[in-house]
């Protein structure tokens, strides 16, 4: 079993804090992403209109997904593809066991996949007598920690070279103490080429989903899903419904944007495209909803659906940076993960929208143009509205809508000690306002600038007088 | 031309000084300027924190303050940016309209609509620039650091008319401060780590003063450098652009 986290994200957050050396490091290890992101771009004189044109692309897929996704099945059919549909997470993890079951498989080698952790598909298999191994180096690390990946692209990137050196002393004998990143991956690729020999069935997750040919493209820099699929008599490939293209020359435009934007690499290392299964072996292809259809239908956020989980929002959001994936309790963190878990389950997720503080730098870095942060605002909207509030904030934000709505109030306020001191939520003076364990206010004034223009204008009238 | 002075609440309450240099030097710069008295706030923290329904009292004063006015300007830009982006109003649709589209942070007043050249302005310092958010990617006051466009930069432009003002360069142009609203106590920890590295940005980079458009994010930082005891002030940047008229 995973970790249980029940506390919510500033809680999780400030527990993650107090080794500040460590969050220096982190934030450092995410902002030197960036920046690689921000010079790769740069080397790109079209690069907003690359932007612009994903996000066109990405409009009309979610707009015509219904005639795209039967377009697709069509041409998996016809290349000789078993298709499969899966309304939901369960609905998902049983067709995959079902797959395994049918061949007398117990054993199954995934690689990077976001949508089977959200299904929590090992967990899953585990119970039912089947082991997984994750062959992503970063998801490996997290599964012998029995942790959840803290970032969609960079799984373990909160964890130290010395931290995972020590897991593997644990878990796969290597010497105590050895933490050089190369003789680490060693003893990872020698554990990991033996499970490609043996293993019979491989998962891979979907990049992107030709509607036009029905093949699909899986992009990894360890080429671990190519090396899984290509041994595998089963091959399996769990998408979620929005990873559709339209047409083959739309990759020309994604796979452009996805390692820029993801690691600032000019693309992945492999970008592999699957269309038939070989001679002798069995290939599957699981369409999941699991809540897509549902996020489709609310306007406001729609547009969500056109993530290619880069994870650059991830990368630039100062508040991920400083306060770790793990943080935000769910598979997609960071300000994508916020807009998109709300979706899911309003009341668990409700504290997400507001780990943030709406800097509006993940909508100027996302390779489809979301607009995140505006999303965040609105998420904030519909949780209050549906009531999902503390009762503590609802009553200060109804007595400070009084108090303003009113300028006679205001003022008297104003006057009587600084009516602000007592109810704006980052100044109010008590030992319990979270602002002084760390801030001072500044000193209040002798008179407020109304005071003081009131006074200016009365001496200049009597001047006049 | 008449203008209508806006100075956002906390601004009024905690920094009447900032609030007064932008009205000076507004009035020396030939602009008739009024401030409505009877405004309070553009109800920005309810919004931000989900109550955009109780917003409605706020806007409706807003565009009774201010509807008379040709401009209406504020030295705060993220109090700008949520008129812009929410004032609304039902019964009054072309009256939040104009109010929309007439109001303007002081910078962009400055640049955009005086079109000023230069300033007789001195401030013998070294000061770093903190780029608000909203200003930055809701107002665009500046280039944002993320995008493949053309710099430039509204503030800055500004402040290298004031003489013998030396500004200083950061490691992190543009990165948020982590005010937030009312994220600043409900985050705490994220805040204030968020706060303190921006902090040392600057004080690294050898800055006197930590300027900005906006006085919220000031406020935090102000906060984080008394703890510490830092020499290092927060100054607003009307209060630098008034300096020594």
């Amino acid at each position: 079993m995973k970790k249980e986290i029940k506390k919510d994200h500033a809680d999780l957050a400030e527990a993650f804090i107090r080794d500040e050396e460590r969050v220096d490091w982190h934030d450092g290890a995410l902002w030197f992403i960036r920046e690689k992101r921000d010079r790769a771009s740069k080397q790109i004189p079209e690069w907003e209109a690359l932007r612009e044109a994903a996000s066109a692309v990405k409009s009309n897929v979610i707009s015509n997904l219904h005639a795209y996704l039967l377009q697709f099945e069509e041409n998996l059919i016809k290349n000789g593809v078993i298709v499969h549909w899966a309304d939901n997470a369960e609905e998902h993890n049983e067709i995959v066991y079902s797959i395994l079951k049918a061949k007398g498989l117990n054993q199954l080698v995934k690689s990077k996949s976001m949508l089977t952790e959200e299904c929590q598909l090992n967990e899953y298999l585990h119970e039912r007598g089947i082991e997984v191994i994750n062959s992503d180096l970063g998801e490996y690390i997290q599964q012998i920690d029995n942790e959840p990946p803290s970032h969609i692209v960079l799984p373990c990137i909160h964890k130290r070279k010395e931290e995972i050196g020590e897991l593997f002393h644990t878990h796969l004998g290597t010497e105590k103490g050895l933490s050089d990143p190369t003789l680490l991956t060693r003893v990872a690729r020698k554990h990991l080429r033996n499970v490609f020999i043996t293993r019979r069935a491989a998962l891979t997750g979907v990049n992107f989903a030709v509607a036009e040919t029905g093949e699909y493209v899986v992009c990894t820099n360890e080429g671990n899903a190519d090396m899984g699929a290509h041994l595998s008599d089963v091959q399996i490939a769990s998408m979620g419904l929005e990873k559709i293209v339209p047409q083959k020359k739309h990759l020309g435009i994604f796979l452009r944007l996805l390692a820029r934007s993801a690691t600032g690499q000019p693309i992945t290392i492999y970008s592999s495209h699957y269309r038939k299964p070989r001679p002798g072996q069995e290939m599957h292809l699981i369409l999941v909803n699991a809540g897509r259809t549902n996020q489709l239908k609310r306007p406001d956020f729609r547009d969500s659906l056109k993530c290619i989980k880069c994870g650059a929002c991830m990368n630039t959001c100062p508040v991920y940076r400083k306060s770790g994936g793990l943080s935000y309790h769910n598979t997609i963190s960071g300000p994508i993960g916020a807009i998109l878990a709300p979706n899911l389950d309003m009341k668990k997720h409700a504290d997400l929208p507001y780990a943030s503080t709406l800097c509006g730098s993940c909508s100027n870095v996302c390779p489809v143009k979301i607009n995140i942060h505006e999303q965040l605002y609105k998420w904030r909207q519909v949780i209050v509205k549906e009531g999902y509030a503390t009762q503590t904030k609802a009553l200060g934000m109804k007595a400070m809508a009084w108090t303003f709505s009113s300028p006679a109030t205001f003022t008297t306020a104003g006057k009587a000690g600084r009516w602000f001191l007592h109810n704006i939520p980052f100044v109010v003076n008590n030992k319990f306002n979270p602002w002084y364990k760390q801030r001072d206010m500044p000193e209040g004034p002798k008179e407020s600038f109304s005071e003081w223009y009131e006074r200016e204008e009365k001496k200049k009238e009597q001047q006049h007088t | 031309m008449t203008v209508g002075l806006f100075i956002p609440c906390y601004v009024n309450q905690f920094y009447p000084d900032a609030a007064k240099a932008t009205l000076q030097l507004l009035r020396k710069l030939g602009v008739n300027v009024a401030y409505p008295l009877k405004q309070t706030c553009c109800g920005q923290p309810m919004a931000n924190s989900g109550f955009e329904n109780l917003t409605q009292p706020c806007d409706d004063l807003f565009i009774e303050n201010f509807s008379s006015f040709d401009y209406i300007v504020a030295p705060s830009a993220s109090c700008v940016l949520h008129i812009k982006d929410h004032l609304h109003s039902p019964q009054n649709a072309e009256g939040a309209n104009k109010i929309r589209k007439g109001i303007y942070e002081l910078v962009e007043f400055l640049t955009d609509v005086l079109k000023i050249e230069k300033l007789d302005a001195v401030f013998p310092h070294k000061v770093g620039l903190h780029h608000s958010c909203h200003g930055l990617r809701g107002l665009h006051l500046s280039q944002m650091s993320e995008l493949n466009a053309p710099p430039f930069s509204k503030p800055q432009q500004l402040l290298s008319m004031v003489r013998e003002l030396e500004q200083v360069s950061l490691d992190r142009a543009d990165e948020c401060c982590g005010f937030g609203g009312t994220f600043c106590v409900a985050e705490e920890a994220v805040s204030v780590k968020m706060g303190k590295d921006r902090v040392t940005d600057h004080t690294k980079n050898g800055a006197e003063y930590i300027t900005s458009s906006d006085l919220s994010c000031l406020m935090h930082l102000q906060g984080i450098l008394h703890r510490n005891k830092s020499a290092v002030k927060v100054i607003h940047i009307a209060e630098i652009l008034n300096a020594g008229l």
